[in-house]
């Protein structure tokens, strides 16, 4: 909501010129989303302060603007209105752009040197990330100070606070200083107010002209400046190659467009591969995929000539939507899309649509549920529905160990309700077996180590023989 | 003539080309009844002879006829149905849906159709085809009986069609003018010293001519299996045909009495199970005894449909879309039930599970398979209990719903496979099925006749419930939304409670009861006093003993070593006082709000609220001092503002402005904090009931909230501190002075930093001009609204704008879901299976999803 710009040494009152703000007027413009406010703080000689105040109007954030249809993009507790996010890069923009450009008809020469300056900017949501901080803005030139405080002083055990103020002092011309407020503020703050095009790259890449190529950390700040647009930061990344095609002192790892170097094959990737195999073996021509998320299995088995029926369920509708997306269901020739049932189910309700196929698939999915429940979901499938083969997969617990992020027990995923080491999982197996007349072989899939095991487990089950008639 | 049919029936017309088909249907049955094929052509063409789209008018007509009788409507189909292969579709279709098939024969004199040809002008067609017609009638017409059709009438001229009559009898099976009230009694076999007992239990006596009738006129229902294994058949079967002949007793035949009856007419079978003994008996017992026995089974029917559709008994039982209809198919399951084809470790058959998958509404009774206790599932008994194997005989009085029943005097006959032990908990069967909730429903409740639930919605309920509900088997209850009062039109309040007042003084309400609103987690408690009971009456058999749930069904404690705790504790609270004495119960279902907020909404608060706060006051810090020192500086020039951009401002005007928008934020930060504290222990935890919403027998809606309140003060409250009553007073809407207070002592509440009261009318649920009123309206204070609408919203032009909001889309939910939840309470006293209460649970959380501003 607030930031400063000092100007230190001598006649510094000329940094009204170059803001082409009056230092002795307190002016106030009208933008979309709210009001800014432009003043002093102090003007004398040897320094004077600019002072840029937002105020979002925080009814407008949550409801839309007045008369709008629908409601806002945000909630009506919202932080928005007090930390610097896109909004301040907005207004910066709106209202010193001619500073930005590095023209000022009066003092232009002044524009054009290095001036002993110093930026504050407000609540800057770091979300505790100091370490990028530093990356950042030390390579511009900047000597930096942060201010951090505690969440709420009243409950210390909640943590840090996610924002700083942070200070940048430093030698430079005033619109590089804005042009790096304006494209920084947004690599910490992700959350954008306004809908992103594809203008957005040229808009970077302008403000970043100057500096952004030779920035160390380009691409961790091209990354998080578009955010979850990935096709947009992989162009800008490319565009900005293209000018500087050599030295990219980058480690291997930061990169983002692919380098060829040893090719190794993700983990779900072999998982679906070995389950699709472990079908096919199986001799199925009908396939239940149960939790197919976005239809990766499915689109495997879907072109298995031997399979003629593939039903795809899911427990989530948007899940099941993007799936047919991501499978081009729209456009599919009848030859696969015949072949082809998505719908929506639930592990833990019996039901009819699941008679009746040779196989059924259960890939990572037995971990989502709670554990009190699997009985219910054993029934379901094995008891009911009663596939021939069945074949299971699930995180082999032991294998943690080699993840350095899963302390202590942590499991692999927040949605995870247990994870099952060998032992557990192969108990399991024994029981479903003896329960449900099942015989089981035993999968290991991905990377083996010699202590844990691999790092996901899985089993065919296999129906025996019906019991002789009478 | 006159033309029976059964009430319940598959028709076919069948006759030449221009004999009156059409007409004569539709003159003699409803126009919704007769299906014509011209009709479907026309549906599929614009032209009903065009004979090229013959084959898909067929598909639909035949589709629309299974639908007909899906739902037990009679059908006539409306074409010539000459071809062999025509009826044999509707053959096909009626044995499919076991249902009778009729055949209406029109089979007019050969001139007098060429007439009416000829006469039909442009629909003429050659006099070949009406020839064709004419032998191809003639040839089929004696043979139709051979078919397959159960009822054939042929008209023979148009004076016979004239004066046909068409008369609809009612199913053999149909007895729904019977009201009883009944008392089922299971298999006997022979066992009838043990049926004396029995009967004479029940109430009923001899008459002077040695028959038993009950004084009261109840009337006993025999679900056959007389015969076989037991030592006196010819006994029991005496006593039992006298019965029924004097109409004190119904009865349906079982397999045993079907294999007697075999027997009696000649035929070879074998005397195992204990059949010898029945032969020998009857051969003594003479030829009359054998020629009545003989017609008394035969006049058997496979089931009877009772008091109006309600009951059903069938000897093995019988599946839901079998109720009612009459075929072999039928008739062979009530006997024999349904079995795989495989046999058991015994080598008994094994049997499908009808009544897993039964959802019919009629109370099925029966018997067949021996069991050692009344086994009872989705609303069917089988009452079985082995008295011939050493077990008991039981009657189950209808409709009260109890069983009676008297030990077997000794074992007479050694059961293949043992009676399942008693004492361990039978795994439950009752699996819910995705038929159960999935697409659209329809709910029926006492509150409101119907409630219709989207597919969306429902869509998104089954992945709630699935990813994240608790065993539904807990799941009795959900708690309703609640609405707030209307806005209020008073200055610097967005909810007041003369609002709330003023909602229920226009709904015809004059006392309502003000109860403090806590700020914490809705917690819904069921606790068992024993895992007995819970595997008793919830069918959970993990031995756990109740349950803390979240308003979505979820574990309110991911720690079940908590929940355990926390259970105990108020066990031992209800132990204390005497409830479960006092309420002869062994269950209770209490809804609470569990303090405090932060224990459940702790990811809320370090995501959001509590950085809102700390971005606010150390942002609005930095602004009003960089505004101050604006302020303080004297060279600044200061010219009106025009309000065009770029326009000059007062920064005195802005300071005050920053000043009050920092002292929201301090408040808004002092209003989440009421509601935080840290929760070392089960001991910081604070719980406080404020409905009692089931136990054994009995729900509570109709009780007034101050009952529940006091009631809650007694058992609940002043004994263990983490469970405390509620302050609540009562307000006389209609009466100034007791609004005043009732408003003052809201205020006392809110300035403190309290969330504010809910308003609820004196008696949980009331109605106004017949349709219920909102059970809870909820007023919220001034401050605790901070966290809603953000720190500012009492800010200049801010309320203004917040006081616009439609609140009829909340209060009609807030409505359906409340009907929803007492009805899945009722339903869960009322043992009703768990499909019937989930599908209310299930109702609520898809309404839920239901898109409504969060805020309310």
């Amino acid at each position: 909501m607030l930031m400063t710009i000092t100007m230190k040494g001598s006649h510094t009152q000329e940094l009204g010129y170059l803001l082409h703000k009056n230092p002795y007027r307190a002016q106030r413009f009208d933008l979309s989303f709210g009001k800014a406010y432009v003043f002093y703080t102090e003007v004398s000689d040897s320094r004077t302060t600019a002072a840029l105040l937002l105020d979002l109007d925080p009814i407008d954030l949550a409801r839309g603007k007045l008369g709008a249809k629908d409601g806002g993009l945000f909630d009506y507790v919202n932080d928005r209105p007090y930390v610097s996010s896109s909004f301040m890069s907005t207004a910066i923009n709106r209202v010193f752009s001619t500073a930005m450009n590095g023209k000022c008809a009066k003092r232009q020469e002044l524009a054009d040197s290095a001036l002993d300056l110093e930026a504050v900017i407000y609540n800057l949501p770091v979300r505790g990330d100091k370490e990028l901080v530093k990356e950042v803005f030390e390579p511009l030139g900047y000597e930096i100070t942060m201010r951090e405080s505690i969440l709420d002083e009243r409950f210390a055990q909640w943590g840090g606070s996610l924002y700083i103020d942070l200070t940048l002092r430093g030698k430079l011309k005033l619109c590089d200083l804005l042009d790096h407020i304006y494209v920084l503020i947004p690599v910490f703050d992700k959350q954008k107010h306004y809908y992103m095009s594809e203008e957005e790259i040229d808009k970077l890449l302008r403000h970043g002209e100057r500096w952004l190529q030779a920035h160390p950390k380009k691409n961790t700040i091209i990354r998080r400046y578009f955010d979850m647009r990935r096709s947009y930061a992989n162009k800008a990344i490319e565009r900005l190659l293209e000018a500087i095609p050599e030295k990219d002192t980058e480690s291997a790892e930061e990169q983002i467009t692919p380098v060829q170097q040893e090719k190794r094959i993700p983990l779900n990737t072999q998982r679906l591969e070995a389950v699709k195999n472990a079908v096919v073996q199986s001799g199925a021509a009908s396939v239940l995929d149960i939790g197919c998320g976005e239809g990766r299995l499915t689109s495997l088995l879907l072109r298995e000539r031997q399979i003629r029926k593939v039903t795809a369920a899911d427990v989530s509708v948007s899940v099941l939507e993007r799936a047919k997306q991501k499978l081009n269901l729209d456009r599919m020739q009848p030859y696969l899309s015949d072949k082809l049932t998505l719908m929506q189910a639930s592990l833990l309700y019996k039901d009819k649509r699941f008679e009746g196929f040779d196989a059924a698939c259960v890939v990572e999915v037995i971990e989502h549920i709670d554990e009190p429940r699997i009985p219910l979901f054993e029934k379901v499938l094995f008891g009911f529905a009663k596939p021939k083969t069945v074949i299971v997969t699930t995180p082999n617990k032991e294998y943690n160990d080699n993840y350095p992020t899963l302390e202590n027990g942590t499991l692999r995923h927040k949605d995870h309700r247990f994870e099952w080491t060998r032992p557990q999982f192969k108990a399991w197996c024994c029981h479903i077996c003896e329960e449900f007349g099942y015989t089981a072989a035993y999968m290991e899939i991905g990377d083996v180590d010699d202590r844990c095991g691999t790092p996901t487990q899985g089993a065919v089950f296999t129906l025996q023989k019906e019991r002789k008639d009478v | 003539m006159r033309i029976e049919i059964p009430e319940f029936a598959l028709i076919a017309m069948i006759g030449a080309t221009s004999g009156g088909k059409t007409t004569f249907a539709h003159k003699r049955f409803k126009a919704t009844e007769v299906l014509s094929s011209d009709f479907f052509r026309a549906m599929v063409s614009d032209d009903e002879n065009d004979q090229t789209v013959s084959k898909d008018a067929f598909e639909l007509l035949y589709s629309a006829a299974d639908k007909r009788l899906d739902h037990m409507k009679t059908t006539v189909i409306d074409a010539t149905n000459l071809q062999k292969s025509a009826r044999q579709q509707v053959l096909d279709l009626a044995r499919r849906q076991n249902v009778h098939s009729v055949a209406i024969v029109l089979d007019l004199p050969e001139k007098e159709l060429m007439q009416r040809n000829k006469a039909r002008a442009e629909r003429s067609c050659p006099d070949r085809v009406v020839h064709s017609h004419y032998t191809s009638l003639q040839r089929c017409v004696k043979h139709l009986k051979k078919e397959g059709f159960r009822f054939v009438y042929v008209l023979k001229s148009q004076d016979e069609i004239d004066s046909a009559e068409i008369v609809r009898t009612k199913l053999w099976n149909d007895k729904r003018e019977l009201h009883g009230p009944f008392d089922v009694i299971g298999d006997i076999h022979g066992c009838y010293d043990e049926l004396v007992m029995l009967i004479e239990k029940l109430g009923y006596v001899r008459n002077e001519s040695g028959v038993y009738r009950h004084p009261f006129g109840r009337q006993a229902a025999f679900l056959g299996d007389l015969c076989d294994r037991g030592p006196k058949n010819t006994e029991v079967l005496r006593l039992v045909m006298d019965m029924v002949r004097s109409g004190s007793a119904v009865a349906v035949p079982g397999n045993h009495d079907v294999k007697l009856l075999k027997y009696l007419r000649g035929k070879n079978v074998t005397m195992t199970h204990g059949f010898d003994v029945t032969v020998s008996q009857l051969e003594a017992a003479g030829e009359d005894f054998k020629k009545e026995t003989a017609g008394f089974i035969d006049s058997l029917v496979s089931h009877y449909v009772l008091d109006d559709g309600k009951l059903v008994i069938a000897h093995a039982g019988i599946k839901q879309e079998y109720i009612g209809r009459g075929s072999m198919r039928v008739r062979d399951f009530c006997l024999y039930g349904e079995t795989t084809g495989e046999s058991d470790e015994y080598g008994l058959p094994v049997r499908l599970d009808w009544a897993a998958d039964y959802r019919g509404r009629a109370v099925v009774v029966y018997g067949h398979t021996p069991q050692s206790q009344v086994q009872s599932l989705n609303g069917t008994y089988c009452i079985d209990t082995g008295c011939v194997f050493g077990g008991s005989l039981t009657a189950f009085r209808y409709p009260e719903r109890e069983c009676v029943a008297v030990k077997a005097l000794r074992q007479y006959y050694e059961p293949v496979k043992p009676l399942n032990d008693p004492s361990a908990p039978d795994e439950p069967k009752d699996m819910l099925t995705l038929g159960d909730i999935g697409g659209k429903l329809y709910l029926q409740t006492k509150l409101m006749p119907s409630i219709n639930i989207h597919e969306n919605n429902s869509a998104a309920a089954l992945e709630i419930m699935s990813r994240y509900a608790a065993d539904p088997h807990w799941l009795i209850y959900l708690p309703p939304t609640m609405s707030p009062c209307k806005t209020s039109e008073l200055d610097g309040f967005l909810e007041h409670p003369l609002q709330a007042f003023e909602y229920y003084r226009n709904h015809g309400v004059t006392k309502v009861v003000c109860e403090k609103k806590h700020m914490g987690s809705r917690a819904v408690i069921v606790l068992c006093r024993n895992e007995e009971t819970a595997a008793k009456r919830f069918r959970v058999t993990d031995g756990s003993r109740g349950i803390i749930y979240t308003r979505t069904g979820r574990q309110f404690f991911t720690d079940k070593a908590i929940q355990d705790d926390v259970l105990g504790r108020l066990d031992s609270v209800l132990t204390a006082t005497g409830f479960w004495e006092d309420f002869k119960t062994d269950w209770v279902c209490l809804d609470t709000e569990l303090m405090p907020w932060s224990e459940k909404a702790q990811e809320l608060l370090e995501k959001q609220y509590a950085p809102v706060g700390r971005a606010g006051r150390d942002g609005l810090t930095a602004a009003t001092k960089a505004i101050r020192k604006l302020c303080d500086r004297r060279n600044v020039q200061y010219e009106p503002p025009e309000g065009t951009s770029g326009q000059n401002f007062d920064p005195a005007e802005l300071l005050a402005e920053f000043e009050l928008k920092k002292d929201s934020i301090e408040r808004y930060v002092g209003a989440y904090r009421e509601y935080c504290w840290t929760v070392q222990s089960v001991d910081d935890l604070r719980i406080a009931p404020f409905h009692i919403l089931a136990a054994e027998g009995q729900t509570f809606g109709n009780m007034a909230h101050t009952w529940h309140m006091e009631t809650i003060r007694r058992y609940c409250a002043g004994i263990d501190d983490i469970f405390m009553a509620t302050d609540y007073v009562t307000v006389d809407v209609t009466s100034d002075e007791s609004i005043e207070s009732g408003v003052s002592w809201w205020l006392s509440l809110t300035e403190i930093g309290g969330e504010g009261m809910v308003v609820k009318p004196e008696i949980f649920t009331t109605k106004y001009k017949g349709e219920i009123i909102q059970p809870a309206v909820k007023c919220r204070g001034r401050e605790y609204l901070r966290i809603i609408y953000g720190p500012e919203y009492l800010m200049q032009g801010n309320l203004k704008r917040l006081k616009s909001r439609s609140l009829s889309r909340k209060r009609s939910l807030a409505l359906r879901e409340f009907s929803l939840g007492m009805e899945s309470l009722d339903r869960f006293v009322a043992d009703e299976p768990l499909y019937r209460v989930h599908e209310c649970v299930f109702g609520v959380l898809a309404l839920e999803s239901e898109p409504v501003d969060p805020r309310l």
